[in-house]
């Protein structure tokens, strides 16, 4: 009746586990308890849940992130400890069958539910309000995306309590993925929660391409649109073209797993090798999924605290295009050493050395642009520092591994590790974290507390440093990667540096928590008033600061890039006249997406465990929610002139020309 | 429903002449069963150099998926159309990408590394 | 149209590119036709897995030895002749013409209903003949790659009758035309998929 599962499925004896499970038992209740006290589930359900507005979403998006963030990185300190721990006779106190499968879950977490849910939650937040339009292409799309992503992020999670995860590592490559060697629950968790999450994505990747492409202010054509936009639009090209191939490999994996099929088993003609090639089709671009945005951010960030515009914003777009193109090029250095001979791997060296060009000219525009300019030392830019430093190093680490024959030697090693964690963290982090401090008081109407900001920055910069170089030093040794113990005393005094410098970070995690507290308690001291905090150039920060529902009253006129320093520049009022004001149509609200994720939970982990009936009751379910949107008549709802206008005198219709810009315009510092 | 210029271009399968839309179809039909008959007969007959039947097949069937772009989706390279076309291409380079570049990987590593079978064999 | 989508006009000599932006339908048509990109990328893994492993028949029954052309040839030619009557379909939502609407939608799925049993009748015949997918990896990838394509008709098909529903049931408002709209484009995609089906698996099975 309950196919597999049973009561066995729970692991009463994994203490950590149990642990684990009881702390997070009382802090859902307790925040339960805390919403139903405070009456604020109907708020909650009204504006949050049900939203369709890109700027609840994005929030949303981050939020996830950072809370997945936490149990990542609780990962990764019980590795780091554990390494600390193991050398020689010493057994460590994570037994191989648990740390394999927290190695696993590190990795998969913090790509598809830490990295994912921050870039797109931040792209979801700036892009309609960079590019001067009300909302994304499809606002309920937008809305299923996150709770599919929120779906998949549920089902990781109850692996950790109702059965086990994969411990294949965060790719379960075959044989050791296919059912004779992982018959348990954890392939199949890793497998349902990454096609669900992956679904979310792939339509958000449509939405989003779809708005930078049809949906633009009047007058931005494509050479005025804001170097984050290009990068959005390129991370999201690379969405809807990689996505597919990993949907479709986890499938062939699922079908071999489920029914018997043949695609990468080692018998029957199975060829594992075909798995590895297609997911790194996919892998390859996933990576500059996440770090082309992560560029836009820094681009933004440089132009706004140097007061200049972007030096070489041809070259970056041109750039930004290369990548997009060449990053499905590269994808065979994952795999130099799987024996496809010289030719084939000199080719797909040589590529990946020419995609580490164009990466190098964005990083001389961002230097070429901070030259010359007035710099503002506050987190953003400290965050942008960090990251140009620490992305080329870590680039130039991998251009190393770009040959094959020195990859020969450090394929899987710490090496491979210290070398993408060096781009992930110096680029991915500390560009969604530069883009959090840099739009949370657009976000939120307030600013974050600048010195704990600075601290944080100090911690991620200083602990990535302290746990990652011993990395480097102990690959170059022949330290393997996924390791859970090792016999060489030797490489032990390393290990604890790493492990300090994880403690380092999670001093920063735990600031950030701190700040986002203190900034709270600070907020009607650090309240943004103007809407344009910074002095910035680019739309978004002509609304107010939050928006309203509708981001524009008045859709802008755009005349160049860096529209609104243009428009500043030019004392143009970018509120609407007095008298002009119309009715809006704004998309109304919708629970399809929080419904269909829970018939997506309930089908997903009926497949899990092989619980037939509940699995077609989730898929009826869904199927249901579908039908009943689609019936669905009532679409919009009208903001009624008045309300319009009331909201734009509670926000004082800017002057022209107010003080702040007025001043630093007129100073002619500022090119 | 306006089939005149849309601001950022038409949607795909919009034909901007509606009086010649059934005209449209029928050429395309037209040719896409010749294009068939031509693949058919390619595959059995015993008139074309062996050898070059995959290529001559290959060539068919991309002239046919052309037909049905062009005919029944209305996707030119007109401004209007700019857009889909280049979506169009981006899909079709990814796509040769993913095959072309799968077969040509896997043909390499299947000729260096030994089959599974005969390696897990090895391992008992 | 929204206050916003009134304000605009098409301007002639500013480039498209400028005029703000876009109707609902081009963007809806647009962000489906992204869709389908991705879809024809799935389907490109999968062909590409079918050419790797077209060989590996594990002792068992090869391409050659499965294959009826003339079978396929049928199913060809109906799956080809359902993408002309959908398009004549869509000359009749243009027109909002309902009985032409009906009649040539449903002939479109009757014919795709044809190519589905004559597909199902197919895969049965295997399946009983000891070559069902879970014989080899050449099977596996051939059930796959064909079965995908037959259960994105069936998904066609059944998309198709909802559609029909919508409009009897609320006419051919924006909202039901543009769906029909994606539909044909979803129905030609699909033959164009089927080009690659044919050519690869069952005329280039030696």
């Amino acid at each position: 009746m309950f196919g597999r599962l049973n009561w066995s499925a729970i692991p009463f004896d994994q203490p950590i586990v149990m642990g684990t499970c009881a702390t997070v038992g009382v802090v859902l209740l307790t925040i339960f308890v805390l919403i139903t006290a405070k009456r604020g589930w109907p708020y909650l359900w009204r504006e949050w849940i049900t939203s369709v507005d890109h700027k609840r979403i994005g929030v949303m998006y981050m939020i996830l992130g950072l809370v997945m963030l936490v149990r990542g990185f609780s990962d990764a300190i019980m590795m780091r400890s554990q390494l600390a721990l193991a050398a020689g006779h010493a057994q460590g106190y994570l037994p191989p069958e648990h740390y394999d499968q927290i190695f696993s879950a590190h990795g998969t977490i913090m790509i598809f539910f830490v990295a994912m849910p921050f870039v797109i939650g931040l792209m979801n937040f700036a892009v309609p309000l960079q590019l001067g339009v009300r909302d994304v292409a499809f606002p309920k799309l937008n809305s299923v995306s996150f709770w599919l992503t929120a779906a998949g992020v549920l089902l990781i999670n109850l692996s950790l309590f109702v059965g086990e995860f994969a411990r294949t590592g965060w790719l379960a490559y075959p044989p050791l993925s296919e059912l004779a060697y992982s018959p348990g629950v954890g392939v199949d968790y890793y497998l349902w929660s990454l096609q669900l999450s992956g679904i979310g994505t792939l339509l958000s990747g449509i939405n989003l391409t779809t708005t930078i492409l049809k949906l633009r202010a009047p007058g931005m054509g494509y050479k005025r649109m804001p170097v984050f936009c290009w990068t959005a639009l390129a991370s999201n090209l690379l969405i809807v073209a990689a996505f597919p191939v990993l949907t479709a490999t986890f499938a062939m994996l699922l079908l071999d797993r489920y029914c018997g099929f043949h695609f990468f088993t080692n018998d029957f003609g199975g060829n594992p090798m075909m798995y590895i090639n297609l997911i790194w089709i996919w892998g390859h671009p996933e990576v500059y999924i996440l770090i082309l945005p992560c560029f836009g951010v820094f681009s933004e960030v440089v132009a706004t605290f140097s007061g200049r515009t972007l030096f070489g914003y041809r070259s970056m777009v041109l750039a930004t295009m290369v990548i997009c193109a060449l990053s499905f090029m590269v994808w065979l250095h994952h795999f130099f050493t799987m024996g496809a001979g010289a030719d084939v791997n000199a080719f797909f060296g040589i590529a990946t050395m020419i995609i580490a060009v164009p990466t190098g000219v964005k990083v001389f525009n961002w230097l070429f642009t901070l030259y010359g300019g007035r710099i503002q030392f506050n987190a953003p830019i400290y965050w942008t520092l960090g990251f140009i430093v620490t992305f080329v190093i870590g680039g130039m680490t991998g251009v190393l591994m770009a040959i094959p024959p020195a990859d020969f030697v450090l394929h899987n090693s710490l090496f491979l590790i210290a070398h993408f964690h060096n781009v992930i963290i110096g680029g991915v982090v500390f560009g969604v974290m530069a883009g959090m401090s840099y739009w949370f008081p657009k976000a939120f109407g307030f600013k974050l507390n600048e010195r704990l900001g600075k601290a944080v920055f100090w911690c991620w910069f200083i602990g990535f440093y302290l746990a990652f170089a011993p990395l480097y030093v102990l690959g170059l040794m022949g330290a393997t990667r996924r390791m859970q113990h090792y016999s060489n005393t030797h490489w032990q005094p390393l290990m604890l540096v790493a492990l300090a410098g994880a403690v380092v970070i999670l001093l920063g995690i735990a600031l950030t928590a701190v700040q986002i507290a203190v900034s709270i308690r600070q907020r009607h001291a650090n309240r943004d008033r103007t809407g344009d905090p910074w002095n910035a150039r680019t739309l978004e920060w002509s609304t107010p600061s939050p928006p309203p529902a509708w981001n524009f009253t008045r859709l802008p006129n755009v005349e160049r890039t860096d529209a609104y320093w243009h428009m500043k520049e030019q004392g143009v009022s970018h509120r609407a006249l007095p008298g002009s004001f119309v009715d809006l149509h704004i998309p109304r609200n919708t629970p399809v997406g929080v419904f269909l994720a829970f018939f997506a939970v309930i089908a997903g982990f009926a497949l899990i465990w092989r619980i037939d009936w509940l699995a077609v009751v989730g898929l009826v379910g869904a199927l249901v929610v579908v039908l009943r949107e689609y019936w669905t008549t009532e679409r919009e709802r009208i903001v009624p002139a008045e309300d319009v206008a009331a909201f734009e005198r509670a926000h004082g219709a800017l002057p022209v020309g107010h003080e702040r810009s007025e001043v630093r315009v007129a100073s002619g510092v500022e090119s | 429903m306006d089939m005149q210029v849309q601001p950022q271009g038409q949607a795909p399968g919009v034909d901007p002449g509606e009086q010649h839309g059934a005209r449209s179809y029928l050429i395309g039909l037209m040719y896409a069963v010749a294009l068939t008959l031509a693949s058919f007969w390619a595959a059995t007959t015993p008139l074309v150099y062996a050898p070059a039947v995959p290529v001559l097949l290959a060539v068919l069937a991309i002239a046919q998926m052309g037909v049905h772009v062009s005919f029944f989706l209305h996707i030119s390279s007109a401004p209007d159309q700019a857009n889909n076309f280049l979506s169009l291409a981006f899909g079709v380079f990814v796509s040769a990408f993913v095959v072309f570049g799968s077969m040509m990987i896997m043909a390499n590593l299947n000729h260096n590394m030994m089959p599974m079978d005969e390696l897990t064999k090895m391992q008992r | 149209m929204s206050a916003d989508e009134q304000a605009l006009s098409p301007i002639p000599g500013v480039s498209l590119a400028l005029r703000g932006p876009a109707p609902s339908r081009v963007v809806a048509g647009f962000g489906f036709w992204l869709f389908l990109l991705s879809d024809i990328i799935i389907f490109a893994a999968l062909f590409a897995t079918y050419s790797v492993l077209s060989g590996s028949t594990a002792g068992g029954p090869s391409a050659a030895e499965l294959f009826d052309k003339r079978h396929v040839f049928m199913e060809t030619l109906c799956l080809l002749a359902s993408s002309v009557t959908c398009g004549f379909g869509l000359l009749a939502l243009h027109r909002t013409d309902t009985r032409a609407l009906y009649f040539w939608m449903g002939i479109t799925f009757v014919l795709g209903a044809c190519f589905l049993t004559m597909e199902g009748k197919e895969f049965a015949g295997m399946v009983a003949a000891g070559a069902g997918p879970s014989h080899s990896a050449f099977l596996s990838a051939f059930f796959t790659l064909v079965g995908t394509h037959g259960l994105h008709v069936s998904l066609g098909l059944v998309w198709l009758l909802v559609m029909l529903l919508q409009v009897a049931t609320l006419g051919f408002r924006p909202m039901v035309s543009r769906r029909f709209f994606c539909f044909a484009l979803f129905w030609h995609a699909l033959d164009i998929v089927w080009v690659g089906v044919f050519t690869i698996v069952y005329l280039g099975a030696k």
